[in-house]
């Protein structure tokens, strides 16, 4: 079903802005998504009614909190098709999941000469965790290679999984170039192999269905603020099994059954996890959005992304001596576009398009090693969601326009 | 922010950069680069009894970080060392004529760091 984009732009208060006279074109999700009315109320609603601390104390407000938390968690955990809450851990963003991942799991688990298996695109949040680790392990990184069209050498993976990685760690959507990996196929054969799979889901879960057991990996990275929440919520979802014989990271409250001087017990899965007093309105916020979404169903969402998409990379391909960036086939991208327009600097672009109330990243989107690989110096990138529309496109291509004669490209 | 920072003036300097290259005898330089655009900005500078004899420059980078370095080695000829240390921002605003705002001021401002601190190199030694 088709996504009533009218409707769903008058529930984000944001797009009714103006940038210098002109209406807000919003091309930066990637980066962050807007917030919808929901959510924005969901948290006013928690610090008006009910605001409190979560699991102490046993006053009515206490209760209310924690309800809503811990229906955040079930709910998210439901979301991505998780078997049982306590396989989702909050954390703040996706990044830290990776770096939960690292931290507990991998300094546990692996020894000095052990493989980890990553891609040439991914976000540097995917990279320098396992940088951090192997330097303190001694261990191997090996980088599945990525073609020219920033697809993934399905050949050069075939050659690194014989290595036996004990590690595959992998985005789902690339944040820079859009491709969508075959997480599944690769997962597959990881496990045959006696690897475990942590799956960067940053920009997969905001954008289409993503189910954990149809992914078949182990852990998940995802962050809120992508996906219509908050900044400063994210999830690690791990395999229960996996979780169970982690050891957590961060000490304090929350995190532990008993303490004694000498002496401590860790709490149950997924508090173990959780030290400190979490990000309450963060996980209310969450749990708005994942309603929203929800409602609109995520397979409506990708179908308007890949109409959005398809559209903005027929119209981008006319203006003269723009080259983009990335697969063509629209079933292997996400609503991702990067570009470059002659030798206009991706700063300078961002800057003039900036003018015409355009908002689109610019640089090497944290994924610095993609870019060498691609040869490319740095790219603008427009990324789509629920509220664009093609209009924004053509606001977009002639943006474009005017860049091009105001350099004389 | 306005196109003005892309007025006829800087798009000219970023095309058409002025001392750009090796400078012979030079007797001090300085890299550095700015995370943010990638810009990278070379200066190499001759000094004569603490005055600026002649400064070129090398680099990549936006339009901002090039053609302001280009302006600042046509304007600090003939300058003396502690003139160029007192120049600040608003000095290279008023070198562009444009303020390129907050998110591209460290992109106009790296060739005068650079300048700068190629000037402290040659004074330590």
């Amino acid at each position: 079903m088709a996504l009533n984009v009218t409707k769903i732009r008058a529930d984000f208060p944001i797009l009714k802005r103006k940038i210098g006279g002109k209406p807000l074109v919003y091309l930066d999700s990637a980066a962050t998504s807007q917030k919808p009315k929901v959510v924005i109320k969901a948290i006013d609603r928690y610090y008006r009614e009910y605001n409190a601390n979560v699991h102490r104390g046993v006053h009515r407000l206490n209760e209310e909190a924690t309800i809503a938390f811990e229906q955040s968690r079930e709910e998210f955990g439901r979301f991505i098709g998780a078997k049982t809450s306590k396989e989702i851990i909050f954390v703040r963003n996706a990044t830290e999941a990776l770096n939960l991942v690292v931290l507990s799991w991998a300094r546990a688990n692996l020894k000095p000469g052990d493989r980890v298996l990553l891609t040439e695109l991914e976000h540097h949040s995917n990279i320098v965790p396992w940088q951090m680790v192997a330097r303190e392990k001694g261990l191997k990184l090996d980088y599945v290679r990525i073609r020219d069209d920033g697809v993934l050498d399905w050949e050069s993976f075939e050659q690194l999984i014989k290595e036996s990685p004990r590690v595959l760690s992998l985005a789902h959507v690339s944040n820079a170039l859009g491709t969508i990996n075959p997480v599944r196929e690769m997962a597959r054969e990881a496990h045959k192999l006696g690897a475990t799979v942590v799956v960067d889901a940053a920009q997969s879960v905001p954008h289409m269905p993503v189910d954990v057991a149809d992914l078949e990996c182990d852990f998940l990275a995802v962050s809120g603020h992508k996906m219509l929440a908050p900044t400063g919520i994210g999830v690690l979802y791990g395999r229960q099994d996996l979780l169970e014989r982690m050891e957590p990271v961060m000490g304090g409250g929350e995190m532990i059954k008993e303490v004694h001087l000498q002496d401590v017990r860790w709490n149950d899965l997924p508090w173990k996890f959780e030290a400190g007093t979490p990000n309450i309105e963060g996980a209310i916020g969450l749990r708005a959005a994942v309603d929203y979404l929800s409602k609109l169903g995520m397979q409506n969402v990708r179908e308007h992304e890949k109409d959005i998409t398809r559209y903005a990379l027929e119209r981008l391909a006319d203006v003269k001596g723009l080259v983009l960036y990335g697969t063509k086939e629209i079933e292997k991208r996400g609503a991702v576009i990067s570009f470059n327009l002659g030798d206009i600097h991706a700063h300078d672009l961002a800057t003039v398009l900036d003018t015409q109330g355009i908002a689109i990243r610019s640089g090497y989107h944290c994924a610095q090693p993609l870019m060498e690989r691609l040869k490319i110096p740095a790219t603008s990138r427009a990324s789509f969601y629920i509220y664009n529309v093609k209009r924004e496109v053509d606001v977009l291509v002639r943006a474009l326009e005017k860049a091009r004669k105001m350099f004389r490209i | 922010m306005t196109t003005d920072i892309y007025k006829e003036t800087i798009l000219d300097h970023y095309r058409h950069p002025r001392n750009y290259g090796d400078l012979p005898n030079a007797n001090a330089h300085a890299k550095d680069s700015n995370v943010l655009c990638g810009d990278v900005i070379e200066m190499q500078v001759r000094v004569k009894a603490n005055i600026i004899d002649d400064a070129r420059f090398r680099g990549e980078g936006c339009a901002i970080s090039m053609a302001a370095a280009s302006m600042l080695t046509e304007f600090s000829k003939g300058k003396s060392i502690s003139e160029i240390k007192k120049l600040g921002k608003d000095d290279v605003v008023k070198l562009l004529g444009a303020d390129p705002g907050p998110a591209r001021i460290e992109c106009a401002l790296l060739g005068l760091n650079v300048l700068k601190a190629a000037l402290v190199a040659q004074q330590g030694a």
